[in-house]
């Protein structure tokens, strides 16, 4: 089993494995997972591969519209957009990753615990999360910011601590759905030990609908992450992140607007990919829409 | 159906006040000491300084003052004062709030009105050109950020076309691009919703039922099937009106409209904690309504959910599960 194929057919379905087998033959995915492979090569090759740095200035050529010398053009400072914007990739992906990995982590233990202990626990959990739902999710994320201040680690953090309350409450229905399905009653009528009800049936059907509100989480957190910048709370100036840049080109929209255009575009191609993806995985796991 | 109203009345009390301490506590964590903003720039004598923390009542304990805040927002509605202007944090809400509301209320009627012929049609003609069409520009849309499409808007219909105003509130036409803007990328979710609902629903007996007995199709998809599919996007309805009741200040930060998000935003961009507070809470005030009345409206189509609430106890994660290992499984859970 080490590196040999194994025939789809004899894998779980809903486990890892199997979600994987399946991407790879989904074209929408494959071209989500590409683009998205390709956007982060090209951000970490950036500094070698672009002509200009990201950060160098060139008072000769500002407001330059795309040309063979600056492909995508330059912005006000006669930056090259080309090289922030492949170098400023890297802050949506680690800010859209490491944001939904915090609310990840911390929402599944506060949603299983809810789900496996109940009671007064969970009580206590869900009345708690009550008190987070709230709001609208940029809302919680734009008061934690205004207490945090303003850095990527700050975004970061906002970001991950809106987003517990999803990944909890989905946790928590996984384990109330699981824990009351016929094969986990009769794998404990047969007399199959607790701990292996566990890791053999709850944990791989639970974990299955978290990968889709990972790959959905990734999206809305790299969108919100920009929303934040754009409106001077995430990310500051002079950091290429797609969100600030945007929200420096909106003084010259009139008359160069393809310093907002651009960013926008690699916002969009990252969000539709991550969403692709996600679609796909939600599609895989359904069991109801299988033919 | 009062016992339930009053249940959620319960609950939802309770979470607002504890929303508003956990609010008024963080907000006291917020960089910067307020004495000093509401003083403003220039160089202050540490009597002046003394004066002031006095005179805005800082120089009591902090549980004093959230007591005095929890009283002043529950039983007068009043906000307490901005520390940049010293205005009054209810007045700015009750004249911004209006903006807000017609964004909100514009851009539902617009997404309910092309969203739900456009996804019936969707489920209609499934897998057909149209609809894989109109599944890529939703797709698409879905993905786009709201202030870029907003950006977008503005140059093609306000800057190249001179059609409409760029920024400003005033009359109808200043609210149409912040509408498209706000609603497009909503609108796409909102029609895939409404088609997999759709083609759920007419995959069910009573709809096959219904076409046995020789009803028109027209009646089948407008009398049986369209009123069943609508119940689960009536909570997508409510949740999309209660998120842009607060959730549109990227919006109206592009077009200049003054609303309850541009306060928020401004409030903090220049440190106004009071002014924060006051959004944030008043913003959680009207989403947690917006959110217990599309719950109650629920309830009304939907007899099962009322039924989970007024049988006993226990809402487990779905709510017809009535077999035997279903409540074995809720009675250790509880």
């Amino acid at each position: 089993m080490k590196t040999k194929k194994t025939d789809i057919s004899s894998l779980k379905p809903g486990s890892l494995r199997y979600v994987w087998r399946k991407l790879l033959k989904n074209k929408s995915a494959v071209f989500g997972l590409l683009v998205i492979a390709l956007l982060m090569i090209l951000s970490l090759l950036s500094p070698f591969i672009c002509r200009y740095d990201y950060r160098s200035m060139d008072a000769l050529h500002t407001y330059a519209t795309p040309t063979a010398d600056h492909l995508l053009g330059t912005d006000e400072l006669g930056r090259d957009i080309l090289s922030r914007v492949l170098y400023g990739a890297r802050y949506t992906f680690i800010i859209g990753i490491l944001s939904t990995a915090i609310a990840a982590v911390l929402g599944i233990a506060m949603g299983a615990a809810a789900g496996y202990f109940g009671g007064k626990v969970d009580s206590i959990l869900m009345r708690f999360l009550d008190i987070f739902q709230s709001f609208p999710m940029l809302i919680l994320a734009m008061a934690f910011c205004a207490v945090f201040g303003t850095g990527i680690d700050k975004c970061i953090l906002a970001l991950g601590i809106s987003n517990i309350s999803g990944f909890a409450r989905l946790m928590r229905a996984n384990i109330l759905r699981i824990r009351n399905m016929e094969y986990v009653e009769a794998a404990t009528s047969i007399g199959c030990p607790t701990r292996r009800i566990i890791t053999s049936h709850v944990i791989p059907n639970a974990i299955s609908p978290i990968i889709v509100e990972i790959a959905m989480g990734i999206s809305r957190n790299g969108l919100a992450s920009s929303s934040l910048s754009f409106l001077g709370l995430g990310v500051q100036q002079p950091t290429p992140e797609w969100g600030a840049m945007l929200s420096s080109a909106r003084s010259y929209i009139r008359y160069y607007p393809h310093m907002a255009i651009i960013p926008g575009i690699f916002i969009l191609i990252t969000v539709l990919s991550f969403n692709l993806i996600g679609d796909a995985v939600r599609d895989i796991l359904d069991p109801t829409l299988k033919e | 159906m009062g016992r339930y109203v009053l249940k959620r009345l319960l609950i939802l009390i309770p979470t607002l006040i504890a929303v508003t301490i956990i609010v008024f506590t963080l907000m006291n964590f917020v960089p910067g000491d307020p004495v000093m903003i509401a003083l403003g720039a220039g160089t202050h004598t540490p009597a002046e300084i003394e004066a002031k923390r006095i005179a805005m009542g800082l120089d009591r304990p902090f549980l004093v003052r959230l007591a005095e805040y929890l009283k002043g927002v529950f039983l007068h509605f009043n906000f307490g004062t901005s520390l940049i202007d010293g205005t009054s944090i209810q007045y700015q809400l009750i004249t911004r709030f209006p903006n807000t509301l017609k964004i909100a209320i514009y851009s539902i009627i617009f997404t309910v009105v092309i969203g739900i012929p456009l996804g019936v049609f969707c489920a209609q003609h499934a897998n057909s050109v149209g609809d894989r069409i109109a599944l890529v520009v939703t797709l698409v849309l879905d993905s786009m950020p709201s202030f870029w499409l907003a950006l977008l808007l503005m140059l093609l219909f306000a800057l190249q076309l001179h059609w409409l105003p760029s920024t400003g509130s005033g009359s109808f036409k200043y609210f149409i691009l912040p509408t498209l803007a706000n609603s497009l990328g909503g609108l796409a979710g909102f029609t895939r919703q409404v088609r997999a609902s759709m083609l759920e629903v007419t995959r069910s007996d009573f709809v096959t039922t219904a076409r046995s007995k020789g009803i028109s199709e027209r009646k089948v998809i407008y009398g049986h099937a369209l009123p069943n599919a609508l119940i689960p996007i009536l909570t997508l309805v409510g949740m999309r009106f209660g998120g842009m009741l607060g959730g549109a200040t990227v919006i109206e930060v592009i077009f200049s409209i003054p609303g309850i998000g541009q306060l928020l935003v401004n409030g903090i961009n220049n440190r106004d904690s009071t002014v924060v507070t006051g959004g944030i809470v008043f913003i959680a005030l009207t989403f947690s309504l917006i959110m217990l009345l599309t719950d109650l409206a629920y309830a009304l189509v939907d007899p099962r959910i009322k039924a989970q609430y007024t049988t006993k106890k226990k809402k487990s994660g779905e709510e017809d599960r009535h077999h035997h290992g279903g409540r074995h499984g809720e009675a250790e859970a509880t």
